[in-house]
């Protein structure tokens, strides 16, 4: 079972690394003539191609640079020269911060709130929380961030910086304060979408006949929730929560451009800009992996917690 | 809450119910009323009545325990002379399960899931007071070996999909008499399950009750079920008691008509009787009308019947009728009569219409039918019967080509059938149509009545014909006795019986030669499959129809096959006309599921 898992999610990062490779070809411009200048002569262009291997065919290239990949080696930047991996590895460490904040916080209330809501259905409490998640999930997130700022540093409470510029010298952790209004923003993103899933899963659990059957047993309500319905919930919400994480991998792009915050998305757009193919690819490769491999473990937590999908049976 | 004065705890009764009433207060709705009665240890107690009788509702509200939205709102429920209803939330918990326990319907959807067996069993002792681990892990063990199951680790280790239905069954009724009870509420614990599984069942529940002098309530639809099992009987209508008695006195001399339908619809393994059904409905809970509850489906109602509520009337020791004309009721027959058997079997050996020979079939290689001769006659219903797994449903399948992995030879009228119904001719697919067991799955939810029976024709016969599709959907509902204006409703919006009836109209869409019908009125209560089965008898005889019934009840071969073919692992056993091969059954697995098919004692 989970080595054909491995297997799937192997295969499904090699497709990527080909749709990267190929994406990034298509791109429109010439990386030598962006990093030498328009005046720069034919000489100093073709040597430049030879140094990078750009003459090369399009299968040779992807080989040649798949191969490196592999051995961890992610090659130079083009706009810097310098190695891509040590120019990525700060911005890669920051947003995985908050990625980690933003999880922590997140994922333990979102939950908590979907049981609540379930036990309380129907009642003014359920229907109050539902519609305060159904308007937040409604906002994008780049006007969550904005409201944030407003809110919390600007105009009404002055309680932590308008923007996070990071200083490089430090580690993020001696500058934390910085990264409160952005995991603020990608919580107020992704706790909406994990409460109301946990929610329903957790109302059709309560309805169930096994529900009922413990309580005719006699167990008490406590036991019944946690013990007889929550198990039963664990599959669907492993899958959401990985669906959540993926998703920020996403739209934290946005809310660090919000906030100015160094990580892989401000590294994204300005790889962009400056048409520096490696680190463009080794991101895009990055958050591939990213994705596959926290659907990995969804789906492994979700095996695992369902008695009728393990032993391989069906 | 009617203030109840204590009993000393020496009563007699293991369980005495008191003018219980459950209401949906939120519509205003009125779901039981004046139930009471009274069990001794050791006893069990039938509680009867069709889908919507409010059964259910009493037998979960003995707990305690109503469904959301309604509510216990009057009456009392004692045992060891406390009145379990009068009991804080708290308190009443420490009852459930412990003092009274619960056997649920569908123990494949009331197990856990995700929790193992041992694990379901140890937690209710747990919470009832045994407290140390080794000493449940005995009990557990005891109460395992009384239902015959394995008391290993390995076995306890378990989760309850790996575990057949018979077993999950076994498991959920060790459980309830896990803490020595002293009663036990069965709500339709057999229903799903074959005769043989379920003739088991029975016997364990009477014998666990017997030795642990437990008081039982074993709600069902179908009296000849608790027929062998029940020292009591409680017929309930529309959520009334509409009589109570000792059972032999219900089963040979119902004082209510409603119970005497109930016992009328019952088919007889032994002999054929003709089929009655009890008209009409039972209606939903806001179309209650004025005094008794059955008037609209009685056949002896007068005018003051609908003046008042009905009080009990006394008919002999421990037997109250709630009905106004008992004495007539109770002097017509209790059964109906014997019927002479006149019609052509198609002899000994018969000559088929329908012929399958050396068909083989399996599952993934494994083989589940070993060569099977079969010659279904022309215009007769053949009943095909065997326990699950007996292959019975495969070979229907092989016929109507929804199973292909086969060889062998299945042909209609002389022409050969290939396997798989999209290698088949469009004439031929008309010519043969299944009927599927469950009617709510096999109906489109989101699709009306009206066009899943124009769905054939569409497909068939690209909508073209004399008549318009309105037309032909009309009157195939007007054949199965429907009203046409259900043409526009939606199969969650129609009774178990009614969808069935859809899915039969379905059938007859193409104008179909061979009709199989796979455990058809399994699902169904006895009283609905009545009427189903003089629906088929009926459309049999009017369109020469030649039927391929599937099913696992021999009271049912008996109602309405005219031959019979016994299936056991994947071979024909025994065939022949339905008069021969049940009055004198020569094969030994015949004889057992004979013994086994639930019938009224003193028929």
């Amino acid at each position: 079972m989970i080595p054909v898992r491995l297997a799937y999610a192997a295969l499904s990062l090699l497709v990527v690394s080909i749709l990267v490779f190929v994406a990034t070809q298509a791109l429109p411009g010439d990386a030598a003539v962006a990093k030498l200048g328009k005046n720069a002569t034919p000489e100093a262009l073709e040597s430049f191609r030879n140094l990078y291997h750009l003459n090369e065919s399009m299968p040779a290239q992807y080989i040649h640079w798949l191969g490196n990949i592999l051995q961890g080696e992610l090659g130079n930047s083009l706009a810097t020269g310098g190695s891509v991996s040590t120019l990525i590895s700060q911005h890669v460490v920051n947003s995985l911060v908050l990625l980690l904040f933003t999880g922590i916080i997140s994922i333990p209330i979102a939950i908590a709130i979907g049981i609540f809501t379930a036990i309380r259905r129907g009642r003014a409490s359920d229907h109050v929380t539902s519609i305060t998640l159904l308007v937040v999930t409604a906002l994008p997130e780049f006007v969550l961030g904005v409201a944030l700022i407003v809110l919390l540093a600007t105009s009404i409470f002055h309680l932590f910086p308008a923007v996070s510029p990071l200083d490089p010298s430090r580690s993020v952790f001696s500058q934390l304060e910085l990264t409160v209004l952005p995991t603020l923003t990608l919580v107020l993103l992704v706790l909406p979408y994990i409460a109301r899933t946990v929610r329903a899963c957790m109302v059709e659990a309560l309805d169930s006949e096994y529900v009922s059957m413990a309580r005719l047993k006699g167990m008490p309500e406590r036991r019944v929730v946690l013990r007889h319905a929550l198990p039963n919930i664990a599959g669907p919400t492993f899958q959401v929560i990985a669906q959540s994480l993926a998703f920020l991998a996403g739209g934290i792009v946005v809310v660090e451009a919000v906030f100015q915050y160094p990580g892989i998305g401000e590294a994204f757009v300005s790889a962009v800009q400056s048409r520096d193919l490696p680190v463009i690819q080794a991101l895009a490769l990055l958050l591939a992996a990213f994705y596959v491999i926290v659907n990995l473990f969804a789906d492994v937590g979700t095996v695992a917690m369902t008695p009728t999908l393990r032993k391989g049976a069906r | 809450m009617s203030a109840t004065v204590p009993k000393p705890a020496a009563s007699t009764y293991a369980i005495e119910v008191q003018d219980l009433r459950v209401d949906l207060p939120r519509r205003n709705l009125n779901v039981v009323k004046d139930v009471s009665f009274r069990l001794r240890p050791g006893e069990i107690l039938g509680l009867i009545g069709e889908s919507g009788s409010g059964k259910t509702t009493v037998a979960s509200a003995l707990l305690g325990y109503v469904r959301k939205g309604g509510e216990i709102t009057g009456g009392s429920v004692v045992i060891d002379g406390v009145d379990v209803l009068s009991l804080d939330e708290r308190k009443q918990r420490t009852y459930r399960g412990g003092v009274i326990s619960y056997v649920p319907q569908d123990p494949g959807g009331s197990l856990n899931p995700v929790m193992r067996i041992g694990a379901q069993l140890d937690e209710t002792l747990a919470y009832h007071g045994v407290g140390k681990k080794d000493e449940r892990a005995a009990r557990i063990g005891e109460i395992l070996d009384e239902v015959k199951l394995p008391g290993d680790a390995d076995f306890l280790h378990r989760c309850p999909h790996e575990l057949s239905g018979g077993q999950q069954q076994r498991i959920a009724i060790a459980m309830a008499f896990l803490c020595r009870p002293r009663v036990v509420v069965l709500d339709e614990p057999t229903t799903g399950l074959d005769v043989t599984t379920q003739a088991y069942v029975l016997q364990m529940v009477r014998t666990l009750c017997r030795e642990h002098k437990t008081a039982g309530v074993y709600a069902s639809h179908d009296l000849a079920v608790v027929a062998d099992i029940a020292d009591e009987i409680a017929v309930m209508y529309f959520g009334r008691l509409v009589e109570f008695g000792p059972a032999r006195a219900i089963m040979s001399g119902a004082g209510h008509p409603y119970s005497r339908g109930l016992v009328r619809v019952i088919p007889d393994p032994s002999r054929r009787r003709p089929l009655e059904a009890i008209r009409g409905r039972v209606p939903s809970l806001d179309e209650r009308g004025e005094g008794c509850v059955f008037a609209d489906r009685c056949d002896f109602v007068e005018a003051r019947c609908r003046a008042a509520e009905i009080e009990p009337v006394q008919v002999g020791a421990d037997h109250v009728v709630r009905c106004l004309r008992v004495e007539a009721v109770r002097g017509t027959s209790a059964r109906a009569p014997v019927e002479e058997v006149t019609a052509e079997a198609g002899g000994a050996t018969a000559t088929g219409y329908l012929n399958v020979r050396e068909l083989v079939a399996s599952y993934d290689g494994h083989d589940v039918l070993h060569g099977i001769d079969l010659a279904v006659p022309k215009g007769l219903v053949t009943a095909l019967v065997g326990e699950s797994g007996s292959g019975k449903t495969t070979l229907a399948r092989c016929i109507a080509g929804l199973h292909e992995e086969a060889r062998g030879d299945i042909e209609v009228a002389g022409e050969r059938l290939k396997f798989g119904s999209h290698r088949r001719t469009v004439d031929q697919r008309k010519a043969i149509q299944y009927i599927f067991q469950n009617a709510t799955e096999a109906l489109n939810p989101r699709r009306t009545v009206g066009h899943a029976i124009a769905q054939p024709l569409r497909v068939l016969e690209n909508g073209k014909g004399e008549r318009s599709l309105d037309e032909r959907v009309v009157a195939l509902l007007d054949e199965v006795s429907l009203n046409p204006y259900l043409a526009g409703r939606y199969p969650s919006q129609l009774s178990g019986g009614e969808r069935q009836r859809v899915t039969i109209a379905r059938a007859l869409a193409t104008g179909p030669s061979v009709l199989i019908c796979d455990e058809i009125t399994s699902a169904l209560d006895v009283s609905v499959q009545a009427a189903i089965l003089m629906l088929l008898k009926r459309l049999r005889a009017e369109s020469d129809l030649t039927l391929l019934f599937v099913t696992h009840n021999l009271a049912v071969v008996r109602a309405i096959a005219d031959r019979v073919a016994v299936l056991n692992e994947g071979r024909i056993v025994e065939e022949g006309p339905v008069e021969q091969v049940l009055d004198s059954p020569r094969d030994p697995y015949t004889r057992q599921l004979l013994h086994d098919t639930p019938a009224l004692v003193n028929s």
